[in-house]
């Protein structure tokens, strides 16, 4: 937990891959420039402390929630996110509706101020609170049933998120084929889960996996399907179109489905995407439905800027500048399919999804 | 598309066949070859309403939907004597409301097995009315409800035959030579067809199927089934009879221009500006349309109010007023009489200039509202509600649709950006002056064509704003597309299948956009999506004067078109609207936020669905 208090301190840094480092201890030089001045006793999260501050009275942070849920490796961020609005929810005071979604409300904004470049973070909150004040029993009873029934609404969200992964592994257990060749890029967890099962299953395939500089993650992946026995290549970034004549799908995950059908995904993304279309390979994205965002960018520069310091290993003269986003956006027409929850999709089904939960 | 194709009568969708299923005798008449499936002379009833037909046509339009049910429940009656087969046949008279003069239809099944006649949908307005004068003048005013009652007609039958039968020998002489009026339409709105408004096609249809109600039961399947087999109802220009009985009707007289072009054969072109002076000496003879309505339609068709919202708004104030100064007449029923009144307003204002889609849409709404007013309220309680129906759908979907429109443009305006737009778009003038407002720091350049040079005034009055603009014109959009950042672009309408129809050479701008990577928005109120799917740009436009193109205003030393009407191998081609395909849509901003060109049928679906709860 400590490592994360600094990175508020530097708030340029997206907190979310402070706490990947942090998850997935690949020593880099920052990370022990970090542990280093972790040694001072820190402040606690700006946010979280004006947060408890407030909620001194009502003995309960979701901030504190959220940090305990998040404290497992494997737990995604967003469903953290909403099992913290669920505690919210039950470990609630209120008395009236209106005062119930009012603390709510103020809940998730916490939540979101505490990474305001996690697009997943912020988009499961606002699905949660749409889902979950959705239902028009909240017209009718009485507050504690109402309370109840939301609490119940909290839970089956909370349940099917965290399934979320597995469903979507069973999906597109389909798509991998005997004898196929995948490249991954970035290392998401959803989809590791799906190589895993595919695995399981015992199918024969491959994986190239992108060496992802600067998180490394291809180094972490590969690690991790070695160990499954699984034949694993590494390629340095700069040889995906070399090798992109071997491959027979790309498959990504996603850090965020917006609303066009494109994702926000790990830099190195939309390149990829771009050979793949160029060469006629199918780009498929595992993501989980609570992903799917109200941005609509119409270029790289419209999104909000996620930044992550790249190391080079060898200290850079101060007059160079380093492009330093570390993410990027791929539009729709670049992507296949997306393995979801609500199913197999294609990239224009997003916009419809959101517009009747919105609407 | 081929020469003029020869006249279409035999293979006329439209034709309806209906009666005792003899296949017609195409050499019934000596007259008129354009149509051989023309009414029988021994056909009485077409006598007697052939006879009447003619006065019909003076009237103003406005008048049938007055007389239509007299006339209705007059002819069918008397015109079948004893001799006849018992059988009744039915003159449908159908029409709604707005067209005028007259078509003859009759249907009647025949007992010698003489050629059956086509059923057409007639307003045969006060044909009948001096035929049945104590009857009909309190029936008159039924607008479209064209009930036929049974029983009255049968027992009316019994009482004035006598009297009818020697008329109807009389008319059968005079059909025999009046073969060319007696033209069987598939329906006489087609007048009322002409740019696919989504009003028509409901309209068309409750015609045709009050039509088949009408008929006896036995020309019922045969109705339905030539009705499923009937085209979308779109009146096809390229029909010369059609266009003539059109005509007839209709109260604005245009002349067809000359050398027109081939390929829009189906779109109707007149000659512009011969009719204005016209109209306006007419302005206080025409009671049965609405002050305000002839106002609005004389403003349509000497080019005063152009623009989407801007017609539809005056449009929709337009009807305000005429309902505010409608009265019930008596015997009728207010929903039905006043939508027969408002679709005789919307066919005189298709007349002065064919209706914008959006408008059509407007028009539904207003029509669903009449037909959902609950019974017991008084007149006074139903005109107030309507008129506040209107003030609403005004005011949420026009006015704080482009609010919201708005403030969702703006967040896509960074600073540094230049920013393109095509033509003389409402909203997306808002946006631009409401980012300046915010004080993003941007460019604009505008871009615009002849003839119209619509942006002109947006330049003028953004540049009274203070921004930043640049003006060209349209062939330079290649050359300044590098330097752009985001293209704004209006919207006519956004169709079902992603494809946005606005003014002529928005797709080219957006074709030119795409090439450069250039992200292109459009911004579209919701209430101008359509379930429709065009492909093209040619199947359903408008055509303007094609005067204006060969004249440049300024330099009168550019006249070598000035004759170009006498050539007779050069037509003018002065095209209003165009369809841009999907592909080179990036967003659509609409009220409902920001979607992809993929998910306007998901809109258009919801919105369909939320219009029923209002």
């Amino acid at each position: 937990m400590e490592t994360e208090a600094p990175s508020m301190e530097n708030p340029k840094i997206s907190a979310y891959y402070q706490t990947r480092l942090a998850h997935f201890g690949v020593v880099s030089t920052e990370w022990l420039a970090q542990a280093q001045s972790a040694t001072n006793p820190n402040p606690p999260l700006p946010s979280s402390s004006t947060n408890s501050h407030t909620d001194k009275d009502t003995n309960f942070s979701v901030i504190d929630e959220f940090n305990r849920w998040r404290n497992h490796p494997d737990l995604a961020e967003a469903v953290a996110a909403i099992r913290a609005l669920a505690a919210v929810i039950s470990a609630s005071k209120a008395s009236t509706m209106m005062q119930l979604e009012i603390e709510l409300k103020n809940a998730s904004d916490t939540l979101k101020a505490w990474d305001t470049t996690s697009i997943s973070l912020t988009a499961a909150s606002d699905l949660f609170m749409r889902y979950v004040t959705r239902t028009s029993a909240l017209e009718f009873e009485d507050f504690n049933s109402a309370k109840a029934r939301l609490i119940e609404r909290a839970d089956k969200f909370g349940e099917i998120s965290y399934k979320a992964r597995k469903i979507i592994g069973m999906l597109s257990q389909d798509f991998i084929f005997d004898g196929c060749t995948i490249l991954v890029h970035g290392f998401s967890r959803v989809v590791f889960e799906v190589l895993k099962l595919a695995a399981h299953n015992k199918k024969r395939f491959r994986v190239f996996c992108t060496e992802g500089r600067p998180d490394r993650t291809g180094l972490r992946l590969s690690n991790d399907l070695a160990k499954l026995d699984v034949p694993v290549k590494l390629v340095i970034d700069s040889a995906v179109a070399y090798t992109m004549d071997e491959v027979d799908m790309v498959l990504v995950g996603a850090d965020g489905v917006v609303e066009s059908g494109g994702i926000i995904n790990m830099m190195g993304t939309y390149q990829i995407a771009l050979v793949a279309k160029s060469m006629n390979k199918p780009v498929y994205v595992a993501a989980e439905s609570y992903k799917f965002a109200r941005h609509y960018p119409l270029d790289q520069k419209d999104l909000a800027p996620a930044l992550r310091p790249v190391d080079f290993g060898v200290p850079i003269p101060s007059k160079v500048e380093v492009e330093c986003s570390a993410r990027d956006y791929t539009p729709p027409q670049y992507l296949t399919l997306l393995f979801t929850d609500l199913g197999v999709l294609t990239p224009s089904v997003v916009s419809d999804e959101l517009i009747q939960l919105y609407l | 598309m081929d020469a003029r194709r020869p006249p279409r009568a035999v293979i006329d969708p439209k034709v309806r066949t209906v009666g005792f299923f003899t296949p017609p005798d195409p050499i019934q008449f000596d007259s008129n070859s354009l149509s051989p499936v023309m009414i029988p002379p021994p056909c009485h009833s077409s006598e007697n309403l052939d006879l009447h037909s003619p006065p019909s046509v003076t009237p103003p339009s406005g008048d049938e939907s007055v007389s239509v049910t007299g006339s209705y429940n007059g002819s069918s009656s008397e015109l079948f004597p004893a001799p006849m087969s018992p059988a009744l046949s039915q003159k449908i008279v159908a029409g709604d409301g707005g067209v005028g003069g007259g078509i003859v239809a009759s249907s009647f099944p025949r007992g010698g097995g003489v050629p059956v006649c086509k059923l057409t949908t007639v307003s045969v307005v006060n044909t009948d009315s001096f035929a049945f004068d104590e009857r009909d003048k309190p029936n008159k005013g039924g607008g479209s409800s064209m009930e036929v009652k049974d029983q009255a007609m049968n027992s009316k039958q019994k009482n004035e035959k006598s009297s009818k039968a020697e008329r109807r020998a009389l008319q059968e002489a005079q059909r025999a030579a009046k073969a060319e009026g007696n033209k069987a339409t598939g329906t006489v709105t087609s007048g009322n067809l002409k740019s696919a408004k989504a009003t028509k096609p409901p309209q068309k249809v409750d015609n045709t199927s009050v039509a088949a109600s009408e008929k006896k039961g036995v020309d019922r399947p045969s109705e339905k089934d030539r009705k499923k087999d009937v085209p979308h109802p779109r009146m096809q220009y390229d029909d010369k009879s059609r266009v003539e009985k059109a005509k007839r009707r209709a109260v604005v007289n245009h002349t067809e221009s000359r050398n027109r072009v081939e390929l829009f054969r189906h779109l109707p072109q007149y000659e512009h500006g011969s009719q204005l002076p016209d109209l306006e000496a007419k302005f206080f003879q025409l009671e049965p349309v609405h002050p305000s309505v002839y106002k609005v339609g004389l403003q349509y068709l000497s080019g005063d109010i152009s623009g989407g919202n801007a017609r539809c708004i005056a449009m929709l104030q337009a009807f305000q007023d005429a309902i505010k100064d409608y009265t019930v007449p008596p015997e009728k029923t207010l929903v039905r009489d006043l939508t027969a009144k408002i679709s005789s307003y919307v066919s005189f204002l298709i007349e002065c200039r064919p209706l914008s889609i959006s408008m059509g849409n407007a028009i539904r709404f207003l029509k669903s509202q009449i037909a959902k007013l609950p019974l017991t309220l008084s007149e006074s309680e139903s005109k107030t509600s309507l008129q506040s129906d209107i003030e609403r759908f005004i005011y949420e979907k026009i006015i704080l649709a482009d609010k919201v429109i708005v403030e969702h443009a703006v967040t896509k305006i960074r600073d540094g950006d230049v920013l393109l737009t095509y033509g003389s778009s409402s909203a997306v003038e808002m946006i631009l002056l409401r980012a300046h407002e915010l004080g993003k720091q941007f460019q604009v350049v505008v871009v615009d064509s002849r003839p119209s040079l619509k942006g002109k005034l947006l330049l003028r009055r953004l540049v009274e704003k203070g921004l930043t603009c640049t003006y060209t014109h349209i062939n330079a959009v290649s050359f300044i597309m590098h330097e752009v950042t985001r293209v704004f672009l209006g919207a006519s309408s956004v169709l079902s299948n992603g494809t946005v129809y606005s003014g002529v050479g928005t797709a080219s701008v957006a074709m030119v956009a795409h090439a450069f990577h250039v992200p292109v928005i459009v911004c579209c109120e919701a209430f101008k999506f359509h379930e429709r799917v065009q492909l093209d740009s040619i199947c359903s436009n408008e055509l303007g004067d094609p005067d204006v193109i060969s004249k440049v205003s300024g330099r009168g030393d550019v006249n070598h078109l000035d004759a170009w009407a006498n050539a007779e191998n050069l037509q003018l081609l002065n095209l209003i609207y165009d369809a841009t395909p999907s592909d080179y849509v990036s967003i659509i901003v609409t009220d409902y936020g920001m979607i992809p060109p993929t998910s306007v049928p998901v809109v258009v679906r919801e919105y369909s669905r939320e219009q029923v709860w209002i």
